[in-house]
């Protein structure tokens, strides 16, 4: 039955070229927008390397200091996140290590006298352990060198090319932020997607040229806690949110400032924190922010399925003739609009096959580009799952009701060519 | 067989209401070769589509092997139609986009039956109307009398004990009338197939054992 509702179909998709093309033109085309968009987000938050553990990390991303009158919102100082993360991994056995870390900022290097910019990142040692990097030479720094002050370096692989030109660099120095640290290990380059990994060059945190930042609130840190095992968030959640809480005595500017706002989060929790600007200490409400992406992901498919509705409308009501014959040959209207479904589905997998070709040829486009530094973005198995069930969704939506408009076409009227 | 008691057909609009069929009243036994005469719009075709089960009547019972169908939901109707009934049009109706083998077949999807079955079914039905060698063909590539024999095959290949036949010979040439309706006879003898056929041709009507004349909407005969 089955082969013979695709004999069918594909006939008719051959027969009426032009609205075969709008039809897989519009599938297509939303398929890409909303594979590549997948993609990306894939890069974002999916556990890959290095963010291996990325399903049973938390992140003190962002935290905010209140009082009646004026608010900050940005990054940590060093000092409240050491302050909260002290003595955590003994004290809280569902946390196994925390790490804290600098956002990346840029820094200046000089080579052959040409200004040189590098993304750079400091870190403690316990980061090269919850994190997962591909060391193409030598090996991370230690806990040891970020506690005594070692002028050590971990740069990527495009650093290594830039510095020496491909050649070894691990016990070469490298001359960067007007500081030199010796190279200790090479990576291969971390995608800028990868908030927390990303980086050209890492150094000790310790190797600061000023220790002022061990008190401070405000500052250009975040932290990251790696859990035993996800279902430990809530109550990992929870402690931060107790240590926040008991932070707030030793605010710095108590005069300025009276509370602090912000907790430990996903990733995706983090994003939601921002995005609905959510003060909470122990929840961001991601599931807040699933919910506004699948609603735009939703209104953005809208348009294309009526569309494909529109056209299917017309498409199935030329068929009237075959519809007659149908039923007068014993087809329940349940029968009918089971073949029109699953004619439909058939077209929406061409144009998801179509879109994901396309969406595989953009994202090769946007890695060569190096619009996205380091990007490494492509369909892997779980984007070509999302594909499909959205390319499902196009099918069934769409296909639905003109299946179910015309499986109501009277027998005799559908015989005689008249529509519904 | 087919039974129709105080049958009308009323077509209603907002301005007028017109009586296609008028009361009436035919029992149709097993076996029986009948044609349907009358002039256009007499209420020949309404008729057929009726006993098809196609229609429904406005007032009075329409029973096919001794069952109103009066009650009967959409998927009731269909099965009966599957089973019981086959249906050969003046326009031949085939599929223009499946093959004659796969027009042939269309019936039988709606039938548990593997592929296998289904194509070894189309191609006896085939080979009984003469046509075993253009099951590969498309619609299209026939000519009227060979497409009406497909649609013969279409009707018959379920087995259904009823045929339905509406001016199966009209788009036809008097050769090609000929041949289709010397199938038909072929059919009623030797599988004992009732055929119900509306027709114009005398000639045709001659041929079978009854005819009921219509007459705006009445039996006349």
């Amino acid at each position: 039955m089955i082969r013979n509702y695709l004999k069918v179909a594909l006939k008719v998709l051959g027969r009426r070229k032009f609205f075969t093309f709008i039809s897989l033109f519009g599938i297509s085309v939303t398929l890409l927008v909303l594979m590549v968009a997948t993609a990306m987000l894939d890069q974002v938050f999916a556990p890959e390397a290095p963010e291996v553990h990325g399903d049973r990390t938390l992140g003190i991303y962002q935290i905010g200091l209140r009082s009646e009158q004026i608010g900050y919102t940005g990054f940590a100082g060093y000092g409240l996140l050491d302050r909260v993360l002290r003595n955590l991994t003994t004290e809280v056995p569902a946390v196994e290590r925390t790490s804290i870390l600098t956002v990346q900022s840029t820094a200046i290097s000089y080579l052959d006298g040409k200004r040189v910019e590098s993304w750079f990142k400091r870190t403690d040692g316990e980061f090269w352990r919850i994190l997962d990097f591909q060391f193409l030479e030598g090996q991370p720094f230690s806990q040891d060198d970020e506690k005594n002050g070692n002028h050590v370096a971990v740069i990527n692989a495009s650093t290594r090319d830039r510095f020496f030109g491909g050649k070894p660099a691990v016990g070469k120095t490298i001359a960067i932020d007007g500081q030199t640290f010796r190279v200790v290990g090479v990576v291969k380059d971390v995608p800028v997607l990868r908030v927390v990994a990303f980086s050209d060059v890492w150094v000790p945190i310790s190797t600061f040229k000023s220790s002022t930042y061990h008190q401070d609130y405000i500052g250009n840190f975040m932290a990251i806690l790696l859990a035993r095992s996800s279902s430990d968030f809530p109550a990992i959640q929870s402690e931060v949110a107790t240590r926040m809480k008991a932070a707030e005595a030793g605010i710095p500017n108590k005069e300025m400032y009276k509370w602090i706002t912000g907790g430990a989060d996903t990733l995706l929790g983090a994003f939601s924190r921002i995005f609905f600007s959510t003060n909470s200490l122990a929840d961001s409400h991601p599931e807040r922010l699933l919910g506004v992406l699948l609603l735009i992901m939703l209104l953005f498919m809208i348009l294309p399925t009526v569309n494909l509705v529109n056209i299917n409308l017309s498409r199935i009501l030329d068929r009237s003739s075959e519809i007659g014959v149908r039923k007068a040959f014993g087809a329940s209207s349940w029968a009918l609009v089971g073949q029109f479904v699953v004619e439909n589905v058939f077209l929406t997998l061409i144009g998801a096959g179509i879109g994901l070709v396309l969406a595989g040829a953009v994202l090769s486009a946007l890695n060569a580009s190096g619009a996205i530094p380091y990007s490494d973005l492509h369909l892997n198995a779980r984007v070509f799952l999302y594909g499909l069930a959205i390319a499902l969704f196009f099918g069934l939506f769409s296909g639905v009701y003109p299946a179910w408009r015309m499986s109501k076409l009277h027998p005799v009227q559908a015989l005689r060519g008249r529509q519904v | 067989m087919i039974r129709l008691q105080e049958v009308s057909k009323l077509y209603r609009t907002e301005r007028v209401e017109t009586t296609a069929l008028d009361n009436i009243n035919l029992e149709i036994e097993k076996g029986e070769l009948i044609s349907i005469m009358g002039p256009s719009g007499c209420g020949k075709s309404t008729l057929l589509n009726l006993m098809g089960l196609l229609d429904e009547p406005s007032q009075g019972k329409v029973a096919i092997d001794g069952k109103t169908i009066d009650r009967y939901g959409d998927r009731d109707l269909a099965k009966v139609r599957n089973e019981r009934l086959g249906f050969i049009f003046q326009q031949f109706h085939l599929v223009s986009d499946l093959s004659v083998a796969d027009n042939v077949e269309i019936p039988l999807l709606y039938r548990k039956m593997t592929n296998k079955e289904r194509r070894r079914a189309a191609l006896a039905a085939l080979d009984r109307v003469g046509l075993s060698s253009r099951t590969r063909h498309f619609p299209t590539q026939l000519s009227g009398g060979q497409q009406q024999r497909v649609a013969i095959a279409r009707a018959i290949v379920g087995k259904p004990g009823i045929l339905l036949a509406d001016e199966p010979t009209g788009n036809l040439d008097s050769q090609m009338g000929d041949e289709i309706m010397g199938i038909l006879e072929d059919l009623n003898q030797n599988e004992k197939t009732t055929i119900v056929m509306v027709t114009h041709d005398p000639r045709l009507a001659e041929k079978t054992h009854r005819v009921i004349r219509l007459f705006d909407g009445r039996q006349v005969q």
